[in-house]
């Protein structure tokens, strides 16, 4: 009854806390200072305590410890109500107050009073307060607590112990048998917090975590809570020790069918998650999951078409059966739900149902926010890569959103989306310019009318009737501030230039542009005004249709360097920007999210010379130019004898040619040039005992007559633990073919001992020798990823004349999956189409890969490939095409010597 | 009747409870004071890391007792607890003469605090069950008892383990506490 008319009354006092001022409740505390204690009026006072620390209020030092000192005073209250209040308070301010200990003993006392309540708040306050040295001390209260038989008081010790792990692992590692005891409790909740604590305590021996899970399989857990946990366990087991134990996946199976929607979900949802399934084991996860999508409950169908919306990206066949109930749910009030749904439906969609699924999406864009749509927009994206004949749909569509109120974020992505989809779909190019004009009447983001602009300079020139973008263009002129007014000049000469019967207009027009108000449009207006009365054509494509000849992100970094450095007595020079281009993921590639296409992304990063990802498993030695590319290509061209080299082409990723724990730790990086080849090595001593000086890796090719030694730089000085660079120059003649071949290495240098306390060397030294790891160059080194938007059609329109077909055995490679990654790693190109993808336990599969050579041309590459009779190997025939057979054989080198 | 007399009693002490801290240095034997008194039994304790809080009505009187840490790292938290204070228990151990000068110290800071200008001390010179232990005259004189001022003060023989002196002590308590003069 107390409690009762207690509760009444915080609701109604709720109401009045709302401006509750944080002084004045401070200057309340004194109740708890008064004798007799009033427990009602303490309580209202911890509740506005409570209510302004869940407010976000912050407390300082001193309040909080002010405060936490006078509630220490309510310990002597016996009132219940009360005293849970205190508790509440205390563990809140425990972490904010100083000397939080002195309520160690008192809590200790209460964590065997014979009241519950009291039992199990005690314990919550002291985990926070606790330490190693002071949780020896009460040890034996938590272990007492674990085996307690009161829910509340065992699961709050469970809970506590999960927090004490990180604070004193060794001591709470002794609890394992009163955790193994607390798991057989009636409690669900208990079952639960016992199961996750012991899974805690023996994370670190994977061993027996997989003891663990196989005996509670054999348990039948009761708790629901506890059996998801242990489905969780199963996939970490099945996963971390890729065990051949069917008892695992059965019992995840069996989950499928628990009455308990939430055991069930879990079950389905971390069968979609596995590597290798079957195709009976998806199928019933999904049809599981199909239930849900029919449930009346919001949170299951969220759930269920989340999950399907993820597995649509690895697996979209395993998702089909769902299309009808999915597209149920287009219409659901939950419109996160709707987008979802959607979006997996556009992932697994058919050419005959895309358009009307677009419809569909239109219909309630308005209702979804800005962060779905960017899903929605990434999802139509990819939907252009895989039906080009839906273009004019899509158009439509992205247009719309680009229309509709939005951020700039969403804009931008939109814009990007038209971009991608005009790029790859030459058909789409004068509707989406229709478009885009139309759009930039009325646009609020002068970002994007510029953007668009360029597109329409670009392009208009070329569709079949140019003139009708000029009105538009001209118009942004009339109306526009000044960067969209310079962006239009320039779009305005693009068409005198490209379109030649409309070159008399494009005068006209720049004439009229001489008197604006702003620099940069006069000044461009003047530049191109003069170019075309002289008629000087060579330069007008120069200055219009050139792109800066580097990378933007290498010239702001340069340029960012120059400012840098300070010395402005030498001009800016843009040929030393390197041309290297950092790996553009383009987005259609899909979603980075998969962990296939990752993985072929970081490669990617290394072929075209990022090393920066693989520098990690490089300790710290290459710290000073792990700042990407850029770096090497400054770098390199400061070193005078390789300044005649020209541009750097190309870097290879690190190669390790010793372990990592050794005497001396040196590693690789290829640069190569048009006619040069650098071999940077990164060497690192690691003795602190020796000082190595004129240290130089000596190479020995295997094929002499392909190359010829160029020059050697070595490292004059190596003190311990200072990473340093020598570098090794070849030359080769690119018209002789590829330098293909290997070289044994060996690093040269005199070592002079170092007495490590005082630092005197010990002289003269000894010439000594240290042998490393081989080191290749390999086809990899002279080809770069390229993207193209349609595989199959340039595969098409490339002769069958050229091709070279060449069939092989990869020796050893049992899965799909692992051959498609070794041929993408070995050739370095880009996987087109989401090929990359692999079914899951498929035994066939075709790959499709695109790159170039140095000098830009483009290469595409099928990989038919199928597993042999015997399951261990994988045979392949791979055809290569491009405009250049030597280019072909040289692709096809990186096989044949393996 | 019980009415009766609850009225009078109401008349004595106001509506208040008896506050009693209860210091001392480290192991002079607070806690097993403070509990022989509320369940009447020695129990086995550990240093107090903080504080132990006990009612216990003796003679009709409802006393909290505090039962304060004595570590030399709890001590400066004394001070937090002096508010409304009624009377102080000061513990003592009387085996051990090399720590009488801390324990003198740590008083006089104690009572020359504001907020206990004017509470009762009550000494316990305890562990007289041990050989060797020092008479209370001796521990009166190692805490310089006899120059305290404006105050009314004790002192008493205890043992904790046999229940020697406590009462007694708190008999003194409750006549200065009821405005019956002390000795």
């Amino acid at each position: 009854m107390a409690s009762r008319v207690q509760k009444k009354d915080d609701d109604e006092s709720d109401f009045l806390f709302e401006n509750l001022d944080k002084g004045q409740v401070i200057q309340e505390k004194r109740a708890f200072n008064e004798s007799p204690i009033h427990p009602r009026k303490c309580s209202l006072v911890i509740s506005q305590f409570l209510y302004l620390l869940s407010r976000g209020d912050s407390f300082t030092k001193t309040e909080a410890t002010d405060i936490f000192f006078a509630a220490t005073k309510l310990f002597q209250s016996k009132d219940i109500p009360l005293r849970r209040l205190m508790y509440l308070l205390l563990k809140e301010l425990s972490t904010i107050s100083q000397d939080a200990i002195i309520v160690i003993s008192s809590l200790t006392k209460d964590m065997s009073h014979k009241i519950e309540l009291y039992r199990a708040n005690a314990i919550r306050i002291l985990c926070k307060i606790t330490d190693s040295s002071i949780l020896p001390q009460i040890e034996r209260y938590f272990k007492q607590s674990i085996v307690e038989k009161d829910p509340h008081v065992s699961s709050a010790a469970l809970v506590s112990s999960i927090h004490l792990l990180k604070v004193c692992p060794e001591i709470v590692k002794r609890w394992a048998n009163e955790v193994q005891e607390a798991i057989s409790n009636k409690s669900n909740m208990v079952q639960y917090h016992a199961l996750a604590l012991l899974h805690r305590i023996k994370q670190h021996d994977r061993l027996a975590v997989s003891k663990l899970v196989s005996n509670l399989i054999k348990n039948s857990l009761r708790s629901p809570y506890a059996q998801s946990y242990l489905i969780r366990c199963c996939v970490e087991v099945i996963e971390e020790t890729n065990t051949e134990d069917r008892i695992f996946r059965e019992y995840i199976e069996s989950c499928l069918r628990s009455k308990n929607e939430m055991v069930a979900y879990e079950a389905a949802r971390s069968i979609c998650t596995f590597k290798n399934v079957s195709n009976k084991e998806i199928n019933s996860a999904v049809g599981v999951l199909q239930n849900f999508l029919n449930s009346t409950k919001p949170t299951l169908r969220f759930a269920a078409v989340r999950t399907l919306n993820k597995l649509a990206q690895t697996n979209p066949t395993a998702v089909i059966p769902c299309n009808l109930d999915m597209e149920n749910l287009i219409t659901d009030t939950n419109r996160s739900i709707a987008t979802l749904a959607i979006t997996t439906l556009l992932k697994v969609g058919n050419e005959s149902n895309v358009e009307r699924l677009i419809k569909q999406i239109a219909n309630f864009l308005g209702d979804i926010n800005d962060e779905f749509k960017i899903v929605v927009v990434d999802a139509i994206t990819s939907l252009s890569q895989k039906f080009p004949k839906k273009y004019k749909h899509l158009i439509i569509f992205l247009n719309k959103i680009l229309r509709d109120e939005g951020t700039l974020q969403l804009k931008q992505a939109t814009l990007d989306a038209i971009l991608t989809v005009v790029n790859n779909i030459p058909e789409s190019k004068e509707i989406a310019l229709t478009e885009l004009c139309d759009y930039i009447e009325d646009c609020d983001f002068p970002d994007l009318s510029v953007q668009i602009l360029h597109l329409i300079g670009q392009e208009g020139p070329l569709t079949s009737s140019p003139a009708q973008y000029m009105r538009y263009i001209y118009n942004r002129v009339l109306l526009d501030g000044g960067i969209i007014r310079a962006a239009a000049v320039t779009s305005i000469a693009k068409f005198g230039l490209l379109y030649e019967p409309m070159k008399e207009k494009v005068v006209i027009l720049l004439q009229r542009c001489l008197l604006d108000e702003d620099d940069e449009v006069r000044d461009r207006a003047t530049l191109y005004l003069k170019l075309f009365k002289e008629n000087d054509v060579r330069y007008l494509n120069k200055v219009l249709m050139d792109d800066v000849p580097v990378p933007l992100n290498n010239l702001q970094k340069s340029l960012e360097l120059y400012l840098h450095q300070g010395d402005f007595s030498e001009p800016f020079d843009i040929a030393s920007v390197s041309t290297v281009v950092e790996t553009y993921q383009s987005p259609l590639l899909g979603d980075g999210k998969s962990p296939f296409s990752t993985g072929a992304s970081k490669k990617g990063d290394s072929v075209t010379g990022t090393p920066k990802s693989n520098n990690a498993s490089n300790n710290n030695n290459n710290n000073e130019e792990s700042s990407g590319p850029e770096s090497f290509a400054t770098k390199l061209s400061q070193i005078p004898q390789f300044s005649t080299f020209g541009k750097l082409l190309k870097s290879s990723e690190y190669i390790e040619l010793t372990e990592t724990e050794t005497e001396y730790v040196v590693n690789c990086v290829k640069h190569i040039y048009r006619e040069h080849i650098v071999f940077q090595f990164n060497c690192t001593n690691t003795l602190n005992e020796q000082q190595l000086s004129n240290v130089s890796v000596k190479m020995v090719p295997s094929d002499p007559k392909l190359l010829k030694y160029e020059c050697s730089i070595p490292i004059d000085v190596l003190p311990y633990g200072e990473p340093q660079q020598c570098y090794v120059a070849i030359r080769y003649i690119p018209a002789n073919g590829y330098p293909l071949c290997s070289f044994s290495n060996a690093l040269k240098f005199k070592v002079k001992e170092v007495d490590p306390s005082t630092g005197e060397l010990d002289e003269p030294g000894y010439d000594d020798q240290y042998s490393l790891e081989r080191l290749e160059i390999v086809p990899k080194d002279f080809l770069n990823r390229a993207f193209v938007g349609n595989f199959s059609e340039e595969w098409k329109k490339m002769s069958e004349d050229t091709q070279l077909v060449q069939t092989f055995s990869l020796v050893g490679v049992k899965s799909i999956d692992e051959a498609v990654k070794q041929i993408i790693k070995t050739l370095g190109m880009a996987p087109a189409e989401k090929s990359e993808v692999v079914t899951p336990k498929s035994a066939k599969h075709i790959l499709y890969l695109t790159g170039k050579s140095l000098n830009n041309q483009l290469i595409y590459v099928r990989a038919r490939m199928k597993l042999d009779q015997s399951q261990t190997n994988t045979d392949v025939e791979l055809t290569i095409k491009s405009d250049d057979e030597s280019l072909n054989d040289f692709v096809i080198s990186a096989f044949i010597e393996k | 009747m019980g009415n009766l007399f609850s009225s009078v009693f109401f008349k004595l002490f106001g509506n208040k409870d008896v506050r009693i801290l209860i210091l001392g240095l480290d192991s002079a034997g607070k806690t097993t004071i403070l509990y022989k008194l509320q369940c009447g039994e020695v129990l086995t304790t550990i240093p107090t890391i903080g504080f132990n809080v006990e009612s216990i009505t003796y003679k009709n009187i409802r006393f909290f007792l505090w039962d304060l840490g004595g570590q030399s790292a709890i001590r400066p938290y004394w001070r937090c607890y002096y508010p409304n204070t009624n009377a102080i228990i000061y513990v003592v151990d009387s085996s051990d003469p090399d720590r009488l000068g801390i324990a003198n110290e740590e008083l006089v800071a104690m009572l020359s605090e504001e907020e206990l200008r004017t509470t009762p001390l009550l000494v316990f010179a305890n562990k007289q069950d041990l050989p060797g232990a020092l008479s209370d005259a001796q521990v009166s004189e190692g805490l310089k008892l006899s120059s305290l001022k404006n105050r009314q003060w004790a002192i008493f023989k205890t043992s904790a383990i046999n229940g020697v002196g406590i009462y007694e002590g708190l008999d003194w308590l409750v006549n200065v506490i009821s405005g019956g003069g002390g000795s």
